[in-house]
């Protein structure tokens, strides 16, 4: 009998503990599939967030370092620098990555570090449940934004591919979504992409996924999964916002 | 021709850790302990080191934490307004049993404070560093030689223990130039089966971790490093002590305004005043053993700080306050001098003897 | 016990540091125990700049430079500011291009020379003059005995070893 479809081989045979609807699963899945596809779980080391990824670390079977909130792209720096042969990549909410990290983010990201983050923005915090997030859309209602969010107040909504395009050691920033099987399978192009070009030493790259949080949205997942199509899209455009060798002029020199 | 040479705080502290086999430095600059850094520059490209300017104290102390647990010997310098930005990554390699050197020159505080040098930052070192159960192993030099001896030192029990370790100096340390002789550089380094560097596919994977969300099993991961804290208490106190055998009044300092205290005990020496010293070198773990024994037979004790009182309250705990200890500090990047020292040791034989 | 607290002050860009280098250099070379220290921050630029040195048979105990045997002062704020803290019986060697008033004890002894002068018509630098001077002063070691340790000092740059060493002796015999 052959096998059709099968848990990837660097995911851990455990329960994960996310809610109903949630699309972490799916993120971790094609991280997983990218990994078992390049051949490199061995040597791998994956850097989970604070977050409701936190527990990242029990679910791939790479080597996996705990971070502080928002400091996954610093401790890659650390185990990149350390052992530059080892393939690093971050996995990040939108509250670690766009806030609470925004520097940290920003900096691995124009020096050109040579890792893979994963960004999962679902604008909402999770694990704190509910409360306002940087990418939390205008008017969106969260338990810190009770009456909407009020940019006079509390601001606009971070755009991380398009800021993060401008600087010139980011090689490559694309923005998916996970909402139907058509933008599963470009979500996991982009994520693999990814992943080859820290293979190829291009620098820094970054996939921002789009993925619902029905639990804190008070959503039932499918239309958790209408929201994102409806509001989420249209604020956050899906598409590439760079792609090219952040070195190769200064290479080329 | 000497078999020293002449070097820096700074310099010779950066030149140390590279020779006890630190390979990834990650810093951000700020007086008084710019040079370490601008060494490192220099130094860690040519070796096939990392030397990195970090965004920020706290991006530094993460990006130690990212090399520890890789596997290599890292470590970082600031001074005190920096080390607090650091604590919260101080409290993560203790609580992921990650090992780390964390070099602190300190300067005057709080906040902005100044930059001449200071000890403001005892009890930070040695008690309040960041949130949560954990304990930093501090080593605090008196001069150029024994800072470069201790960066070894430092490494080592780092790495045996896996903690962090800091070295406790201040701006004087970091900025005067001793004649040193340095170490030769280290070969062999301890096997680290934990790290994460990459499964190869032969092992289950290893996870560097501080998180246990199960309050029983958070318990007995800090008891179990309480345990290895005790070791080091037992076996990694260091002490000088001088003139103390037959000292009526012991006078106590660390790091460098021991040496100031130096010139205050020579000059009451010669006038007859048993004066002694008891100079901590580990202020975690401290060495109480040592002062018990010296208030055996010693009447008062004299403690200098270049702080408003801090390593005092370790004192006292130490001899249980059965002898009294006078204070004498000065703060902000004031200087205590050998005058007013004997001044203090005069008032306290008036009071004790 | 053979003991010398050095305190070099002057204006920024006169070569403080550098005397109190070569001083400590000089000393270390000849088997003493010696230290080093620096005036550190905002002083750097522009302002003042002293630094401490001490040369000592004996194992250093504060390196710090309070109440100095020998001062070296290369401008009026630091021999005002620095006069009364030498110990009875100490030295002051200062320039007298650049300080005017008189000296204020007289449980000292002065060595008030036109370093400035003197080093435009030798064309060598002022700071070595003062340092040979200071070798003089001090008497722990002749020019004769530093030029090893200028040799070395200037090993990356051989063409400045003569007038280094021609500004060492000729500070030495004033």
């Amino acid at each position: 009998m052959s096998v059709v479809f099968k848990k990837p081989d660097a995911l851990c045979d455990v329960t994960m503990h996310y809610c109903p609807g949630c699309t972490h699963g799916i993120v971790h899945r094609l991280v997983a599939e990218v990994i078992d596809e390049l051949g490199i779980c061995g040597k791998t080391v994956g850097v989970a967030p604070v977050g409701c990824a936190v527990f990242a670390y029990n679910y791939f079977e790479c080597d996996m370092i705990e971070a502080a909130h928002g400091r996954a792209p610093a401790v890659a720096t650390g185990v990149k620098r350390a052992n530059p042969a080892n393939v690093v990549f971050t996995y990040q909410g939108d509250g670690d990555l766009a806030a609470i990290g925004t520097a940290e983010t920003v900096h691995a990201a124009t020096r050109g570090e040579n890792i893979t983050v994963i960004f999962i923005n679902n604008t909402i915090y999770g694990m704190t449940s509910g409360q306002m997030a940087p990418t939390s859309l205008p008017g969106q209602v969260t338990t810190t934004s009770p009456y909407g969010r009020d940019p006079k107040l509390a601001g606009y909504p971070i755009r991380v591919c398009e800021m993060l395009a401008t600087l010139s050691g980011t090689a490559y920033c694309e923005r998916v979504s996970v909402d139907c099987v058509k933008n599963v399978i470009q979500a996991k192009k982009a994520i693999k992409k990814a992943f080859e070009n820290q293979i190829a030493g291009k620098g820094f790259s970054l996939v921002e996924v789009l993925s619902t949080c029905p639990s804190n949205w008070g959503l039932t997942p499918i239309e958790a999964l209408e929201r994102l199509r409806r509001d989420m899209i249209p604020y956050y455009p899906l598409g590439v916002y760079c792609d090219r060798d952040a070195f190769a002029e200064v290479e080329a020199k | 021709m000497s078999d020293k040479i002449l070097m820096k705080g700074n310099e010779a502290l950066a030149e140390a850790a590279i020779r006890a086999g630190c390979r990834c430095f990650f810093g951000y600059p700020i007086t008084p302990q710019t040079q370490l850094p601008e060494y490192m520059a220099k130094k860690m490209p040519k070796i096939g080191g990392t030397f990195l300017q970090s965004e920020s104290e706290i991006a530094a102390i993460n990006m130690v934490l990212g090399a520890s647990a890789a596997g290599v010997r890292a470590m970082t310098s600031s001074s005190s307004p920096g080390i607090s930005l650091k604590a919260e990554g101080i409290s993560y390699l203790a609580g992921s049993d990650l090992p780390a050197v964390i070099v602190n020159i300190q300067r005057g505080g709080p906040g902005l404070g100044g930059i001449q040098p200071s000890q403001a930052d005892y009890w930070q070192a040695t008690r309040g560093l960041a949130h949560g159960d954990f304990r930093v192993l501090s080593l605090a030099p008196a001069g150029i030689q024994e800072a470069v001896d201790l960066m070894g030192t430092a490494f080592d029990l780092a790495d045996k223990y896996r903690m962090p370790v800091m070295i406790l100096g201040d701006g004087i340390i970091g900025q005067m130039m001793e004649p040193v002789r340095l170490p030769d550089p280290v070969t062999e380094l301890p096997e680290k089966p934990w790290a994460a560097k990459g499964t190869r596919g032969a092992r289950k994977h290893n996870i560097l971790n501080s998180l246990y969300i199960q309050p029983e099993e958070l318990e007995r991961v800090v008891r179990e490093r309480y345990e290895r804290y005790a070791e080091v208490e037992k076996n990694e106190v260091r002490v000088e002590t001088w003139l103390a055998e037959d000292a009526d009044i012991i006078v106590t300092a660390y790091g460098s305004t021991a040496r100031i205290c130096r010139n205050a005990i020579r000059a009451a020496r010669a006038d007859g005043i048993k004066v002694g010293m008891v100079r901590p070198i580990t202020l975690w773990p401290f060495p109480s053993a040592a002062y018990a024994e010296a208030a055996a037979h010693a009447k008062g004790f004299l403690d200098v700080e270049m702080s408003m009182g801090q390593m005092i309250d370790d004192v006292r705990l130490a001899i249980g306050c059965s002898r009294p200890v006078r204070f004498f500090g000065r703060t902000g990047g004031v200087v205590p001098t050998p005058a007013e020292i004997r001044a203090e040791i005069d008032a306290l034989c008036k009071e004790v003897l | 016990m053979k003991e010398f607290n050095i305190l070099i002050a002057g204006s920024g860009g006169q070569g403080v540091q550098t005397i109190g280098k070569l001083m400590t250099e000089i000393g270390m070379e000849h088997g003493f125990e010696v230290s080093f220290i620096p005036s550190y921050g905002p002083e750097m630029r522009g302002g003042t700049s002293n630094c401490g040195v001490n040369i000592s048979t004996e194992p250093i105990a504060s390196p710090l430079v309070v109440t100095p045997t020998q001062l070296v002062a290369l401008n009026l704020p630091s021999l005002d500011k620095f006069e009364t803290s030498v110990v009875p019986g100490g030295s002051v060697i200062y320039d007298t291009d650049l300080i005017g008033r008189a000296p204020a004890r007289t449980d000292v002894t002065y060595y008030g020379i036109p370093f400035t002068t003197l080093a435009e018509q030798l064309g060598v630098k002022a700071n070595m003059l003062v340092s040979g001077k200071l070798l003089a002063v001090t008497g722990f070691c002749d020019p004769d005995g530093a030029e090893s340790t200028i040799r070395a000092l200037t090993a990356k740059r051989p063409a400045f070893f003569e007038p280094n060493m021609k500004a060492l002796r000729a500070g030495f015999a004033l």
